[in-house]
């Protein structure tokens, strides 16, 4: 399914000292049924934001999102795994209906034996995984993955972006990678969008072969 | 290590029991007063009390109005409570309504419900429940503050509906200040419920006390209060200890 995104005007509020922020003005971005399509750009450009609103968590803001695809599967910048549910548990909870699948994805993710361990004895490498793990679970049509690769070392990050790629491959979800580095999004991405200015706008959309080149 | 600590920590506090009533039996002794008995001569009276069916009696009577004052306190305090935590503007409006209630005293409370609803078991549970709601609101509200967006923010992505959010993501929250709300709780809704009794009844462990402190019967006085305490302990060790390994489980 085709997802088309049209932001008229998204406002960060003002918040204490600092004042009210144009985020998004006129940002226009289609995706075709089962792209991927990475987002690059500076912190604070309001990459993330978009996440949000792509997910419908964030509804606060003038426009559409069109084609907003179900399942949703959604790897946070942090993993969010619930502390109080084990390994196991976290994943069992978004696939009720096939919950001794869990099992296989924690093997797919290279946690065999962490099961029944409880979040807070991971490292965020291993918790990463499991957030991704669980985004991959409910085999989605939509795939939002903010920053998977963020703070881990480079063994485990070449670990993650093989999983990433391996069921990318697999699943085939329309998907949105919002990432700062560029090899990562030409590692995995057909089509790089580039963010920047304030209010945020589209400075570069090609293919990661010209974008590659136009490096 | 931990195994060790807790059982060397279980035998600390027994021997710690059996020494506070080894000199309450010590001074008791050297005082030679019958205000003023020693633990046999209390556990004498409980014995007789309870051979007689009245300590099991006016127990239970005590305990089941404990219990549905609880549940009542509870569960009204708790929705208050978090219905005060989510919604700002209704926090704004009600807020110093529950300034005034925490404030006005629980023996004020209780007076009014007896002249206006009567000396019956109705004016008992609602002069309990009146007292005890403000804190438990005053607990979840805090609790409701605190609950983590992000974990929210995971429960409507992977849509798991309202029920589910409930159970897996906003009680697993709540539950210190649950517990916290129902340890404090209970050790208020016993006392005042005691009071009441004394204030208006015709039965349970307050009246009691009032019949035997009338005249003068201080074993059988301490020995209501000890078995009263008694039940207490048993429940935080049969209900609350248990409850509270179990959500504490994952923070090990």
């Amino acid at each position: 399914m085709t997802i088309r995104i049209h932001i008229d005007r998204k406002i960060y509020p003002a918040q204490a000292c600092a004042p009210a922020r144009v985020l998004f003005e006129n940002l226009s971005v289609e995706l075709e049924d089962g792209e991927v399509c990475a987002i690059v750009g500076p912190s604070g450009v309001g990459k993330s934001s978009l996440l949000q609103m792509v997910a419908g968590l964030d509804r606060d803001f003038a426009g559409s999102i069109e084609g907003g695809a179900q399942p949703l599967g959604y790897l946070f910048q942090s993993p969010r795994l619930l502390p109080w549910r084990t390994v196991r548990q976290n994943l069992e909870l978004v696939m009720p209906e096939h919950p001794g699948r869990a099992k296989d994805w924690i093997a797919q993710v290279g946690l065999a034996g962490s099961e029944d361990v409880y979040p807070q004895r991971l490292s965020i490498g291993m918790a990463r995984r499991v957030a991704l793990a669980r985004a991959l679970a409910v085999e989605p049509k939509l795939l939002l993955l903010d920053e998977p690769f963020a703070s881990l070392d480079e063994e485990t990050s070449k670990g993650m972006h093989d999983l990433v790629a391996v069921h990318l491959k697999k699943l085939r979800p329309t998907t949105l990678l919002v990432t700062h580095h560029w090899h990562e999004a030409a590692a995995l991405a057909r089509r790089v969008i580039t963010l920047d200015g304030s209010p945020a706008r589209i400075v570069d959309d090609q293919p990661v072969r010209q974008a590659r080149a136009a490096e | 290590m931990r195994a060790a600590d807790v059982r060397s920590g279980g035998w600390q506090g027994i021997a710690s029991v059996l020494l506070f009533l080894a000199l309450w039996q010590i001074v008791s002794g050297a005082a030679e007063s019958r205000l003023f008995p020693g633990p046999l001569t209390v556990m004498q009276s409980m014995a007789s009390e309870a051979r007689d069916g009245a300590l099991p009696y006016h127990l239970g009577v005590t305990l089941a109005r404990v219990g549905v004052s609880f549940v009542i306190a509870l569960v009204a305090g708790a929705a208050l409570g978090i219905a005060l935590g989510r919604f700002r503007w209704i926090d704004r409006w009600f807020h110093p309504w529950l300034v005034i209630f925490l404030n006005v005293p629980a023996l004020v409370v209780i007076i009014l419900t007896y002249i206006w609803l009567g000396l019956v078991e109705t004016a008992l549970l609602v002069a309990v429940a009146l007292n005890k709601i403000p804190n438990v609101a005053v607990t979840l509200r805090e609790g409701a503050r605190a609950l983590d967006k992000d974990y929210t923010e995971v429960a409507q992505v992977y849509r798991l509906g309202a029920v589910k959010t409930l159970r897996e993501i906003i009680v697993p929250q709540l539950a210190p200040y649950l517990l916290a709300a129902a340890r404090n709780g209970l050790a208020l809704i016993w006392k005042i419920v005691l009071v009441v009794e004394l204030l208006g009844r015709s039965n349970g462990v307050g009246f009691q006390l009032q019949s035997y402190f009338q005249l003068f019967d201080v074993p059988r006085v301490l020995a209501y209060a000890a078995a009263f305490v008694c039940c207490v302990l048993l429940i935080e060790l049969l209900v609350f200890s248990p409850f509270e390994r179990r959500v504490g489980q994952w923070r090990r």
